[in-house]
């Protein structure tokens, strides 16, 4: 008895977008099938892991995210090195935590000077991650695409608030903009439209869905993601065919049962294994939903993501 | 898949005798295909009828339940691809392998840490539900005697793991009342695993190397008269494992398929001697399709983010998670720490407690049903109105708990401030951060 798969035609493609420049750069995107359904369709681009670099050194981190880090946890030069140099990181996510104005609220003009030196001492591509509030995310990445003109960095979040700002240095500066929405398709769509007409590139456009924490709201982003890939590649929506990114690592490693001990959560086992698995599983599943790109923290999770992408993948 | 109304009605006598208690025949096929009236009214349809019509309205992936008590599984019933389309019906079932050659000290180690593994959350209870007990002895009568012992200690649904018909038939003896799962029926064994299964009236697993040839023992089982069966494809990669879930779901759901429209059996760790990788890949299964997930181990650190993302996945898109009514105690606040109200939505209790707890400052929470709506919804649709938060202020006895009259209101609720302070006049209103990521932040200042 012969089984006819029953297949899905196809027609629509994800753009292919290439991050970073020189040597390094890597290009992602190029899917023609959901998340590998390499049975009736091709995925010729492997989805790629940025590793986080924060700005300033953490206070509250569980203590085996910080271990990787401890000896460079104050230096974010040291911790973009370090992370390629030992980890084999194939980008790098600078954080900026430390210009939110509801903490340390740093300057625009010393985020801009940290990430020029973090890009001259990185070959890789490099995403650069604001504090997620508006207001001053335009003032620090407007900074930080004029004084970084021609890196070819990818700068986010940029929202409906912002994208007229930050879309237009992106154009002039040549960067990629990380569009970035709360978790609804259609919001998703309208900001790519939005951003086109401003006159940014297809090719310099990313989609940043919103992730949630694998049992802190991961499904309301999974079924956003899968819903964008169904449009982009059966219903031919050519504002929704860009890869997306998720910044899963920081969300992840912030709940309560990541950073539990084991005095305080005796039943959630070895911590350690507990938070890699966390972040794994979150980015497993966004993978499963269509991400391109992952943000992610601990190198033990990279390398088993990493590992089943190469099997997922396999010829 | 279900029958239109006027499918239906072409096989209906058309008499329009409106013995069935509505009118005609039509109106009758219209109610048949809602779920709104049962065959069983027509006196007239024939037998033949009625079974392609029952066959016809069954779910395309036949429902099945592996044991009985509190811990049984139930599976199938599926009838989409994507959660988004309507959801995901039955979660997988998670099973912890024990084989009849571990030494009883380790079984024994085994199950107490599987009774252990219980987690709750939104008021649901979070557990590993299935024991697979493997036959690797070769020993039919001490198989039979494992089981039997297992089954006394551990309230669990159980798979019963052998190739040979005969030791499977003594397991049987001591567990067929539990109802567990045969696994499995090969192409040699179909039919005497098949014979087990009726007489037993217990589920059987199918187990083929690839599709065609589970399907060509699903078809001699189905010829049979099973119905109650379970599907392991026996992939040879993750690829092939991601590929067999999706090629079987949408067999059945989108060519109904019926040699294939039944829930599948997966061993993640027959995919690699990892234990970490074992999850991962275990992960995978649960967002793409799997029935049972047999595990080689349950540890807190594994169970936990399994059961977390099978919560997640299977979750009712169409209906918000909701969290208790109730007055939350975040590191044991004392009667000067600060009073935080916002919605019961499930995601937004979570984020905010989980930032309260990593500030350090001990706080009382106040949840307000508000139907599982986020705070912004809920204030829009008049769940969260002053008049309704005062009450629940009043009645919730928190003002028995604390010496001050301060209430922390979410951010983006400013505007209705001054009305709560009206309706509450005891207390003062202070506006909290819009977000919850500030709020950690914001009680480091706060003080009563």
């Amino acid at each position: 008895m012969a089984l006819e798969i029953p297949k899905v035609s196809y027609s629509g493609k994800i753009r292919e977008i290439v991050l970073g420049k020189g040597d390094k750069a890597i290009t992602v995107g190029g899917g023609t099938s959901y998340p590998f359904y390499l049975f009736e369709g091709q995925m010729p681009l492997k989805p790629r892991i940025a590793m986080e670099v924060y700005d300033s050194p953490p206070d509250d981190w569980a203590p085996t995210a910080l271990e990787p880090f401890a000896d460079v946890a104050g230096d974010p030069v040291a911790w973009a090195k370090k992370c390629i140099d030992t980890y084999g990181a194939e980008m790098i996510a600078l954080q900026l935590v430390s210009t939110d104005p509801n903490g340390e609220n740093r300057s625009a003009e010393e985020a801009a000077a940290l990430t020029k030196k973090v890009a001259e001492a990185v070959d890789v591509p490099l995403i650069v991650w604001g504090c997620n509030n508006a207001e001053k995310d335009t003032e620090v990445l407007k900074k930080i695409a004029e004084d970084c003109a021609g890196r070819s960095l990818m700068i986010g979040p940029v929202t409906e608030a912002n994208y007229k700002q930050v879309g237009a240095v992106a154009i002039g500066y040549e960067h990629t903009v990380i569009a970035s929405t709360p978790i609804d398709i259609n919001l998703a769509k309208q900001l790519n439209i939005l951003l086109g007409n401003l006159g940014v590139p297809d090719g310099r456009i990313l989609i940043d869905p919103t992730t949630g924490a694998l049992g802190y709201g991961l499904e309301y982003g999974y079924s956003v993601m899968e819903r964008i890939r169904m449009a982009a590649l059966t219903q031919e929506d050519e504002r929704l065919q860009f890869p997306m990114v998720c910044n899963l690592g920081k969300e992840v490693w912030k709940t309560k049962e990541a950073k539990q001990s084991r005095d305080e959560a005796p039943k959630l086992g070895d911590p350690a294994k507990r938070g890699v698995l966390m972040e794994a599983i979150t980015a497993q599943l966004v993978l499963a939903a269509g991400a391109d790109i992952l943000i992610m923290r601990h190198p033990e999770s990279i390398a088993l993501i990493q590992d089943m992408l190469n099997d997922l993948l396999a010829a | 898949m279900a029958l239109s109304g006027i499918e239906i009605f072409k096989k209906l006598p058309k008499k329009n005798c409106g013995e069935c208690g509505v009118p005609t025949c039509l109106a009758f096929a219209m109610k048949l295909a809602t779920g709104q009236a049962e065959l069983v009214a027509c006196p007239y349809v024939s037998d033949d009828v009625r079974a392609a019509i029952d066959e016809a309205s069954a779910p395309p992936i036949r429902t099945l339940t592996i044991g009985a008590g509190d811990r049984a599984v139930k599976l199938g019933g599926e009838t989409v691809m994507f959660r988004h389309e309507k959801r995901l019906e039955n979660p997988p079932g998670l099973a912890l392998v024990l084989s009849d050659t571990m030494d009883d000290s380790v079984v024994n180690e085994k199950l107490s840490k599987f009774k252990y593994l219980e987690f709750e959350r939104v008021g649901l209870i979070l557990r590993p539900q299935m024991l697979a007990l493997k036959e690797e002895s070769g020993d039919a009568g001490k198989f039979a005697a494992f089981v039997k012992r297992v089954i006394d200690q551990m309230d669990a649904a159980i798979i019963l793991m052998s190739d040979r018909p005969e030791v499977i038939s003594e397991a049987l003896k001591v567990s067929k009342d539990k109802k567990p799962l045969i696994y499995a029926a090969t192409n040699d064994t179909a039919e005497a695993m098949g014979s087990l299964a009726k007489e037993s009236a217990c589920p059987l697993a199918v187990k083929g190397s690839g599709l065609d040839e589970v399907m060509a023992i699903t078809d001699k089982l189905l010829g049979m008269g099973l119905k109650d069966l379970v599907i392991d494809s026996q992939p040879v990669n993750v690829k092939k494992a991601l590929e067999d879930q999706v090629v079987i779901r949408r067999s059945a759901l989108v060519k109904k398929v019926k040699q294939l429209g039944f829930s599948t059996i997966t061993f993640p760790g027959q995919l690699t001697d990892n234990k970490m990788k074992e999850t991962l890949i275990a992960s995978l299964l649960i967002a793409k399709y799997a029935g049972v997930i047999v595990l080689s181990e349950m540890e807190g650190h594994n169970v936990f983010p399994l059961l977390l993302a099978s919560l997640n996945i299977y979750t009712d898109p169409q209906r918000p998670m909701a969290v208790e009514e109730k007055v939350y105690e975040i590191g044991g606040p004392r009667e000067d720490s600060p009073v935080l109200i916002t919605s019961n939505f499930s995601l937004t209790y979570f984020i905010v407690s989980g930032e309260v707890e990593s500030s350090r400052i001990p706080a009382w929470l106040l949840i307000k049903d508000t139907e599982g709506l986020s705070v912004l919804t809920a204030w829009a649709a008049g769940k969260f109105a002053a008049d309704t938060v005062a009450v629940f202020i009043k009645k919730c006895g928190i003002a028995d708990r604390v010496k001050h009259r301060k209430l922390v209101i979410p951010g983006y609720l400013a505007g209705m401030s001054g009305e709560l302070e009206e309706e509450l006049p005891d207390w003062q209103i202070l506006v909290g951060p819009r977000e919850a990521a500030h709020l950690s932040a914001y009680l480091k200042q706060w003080s009563a």
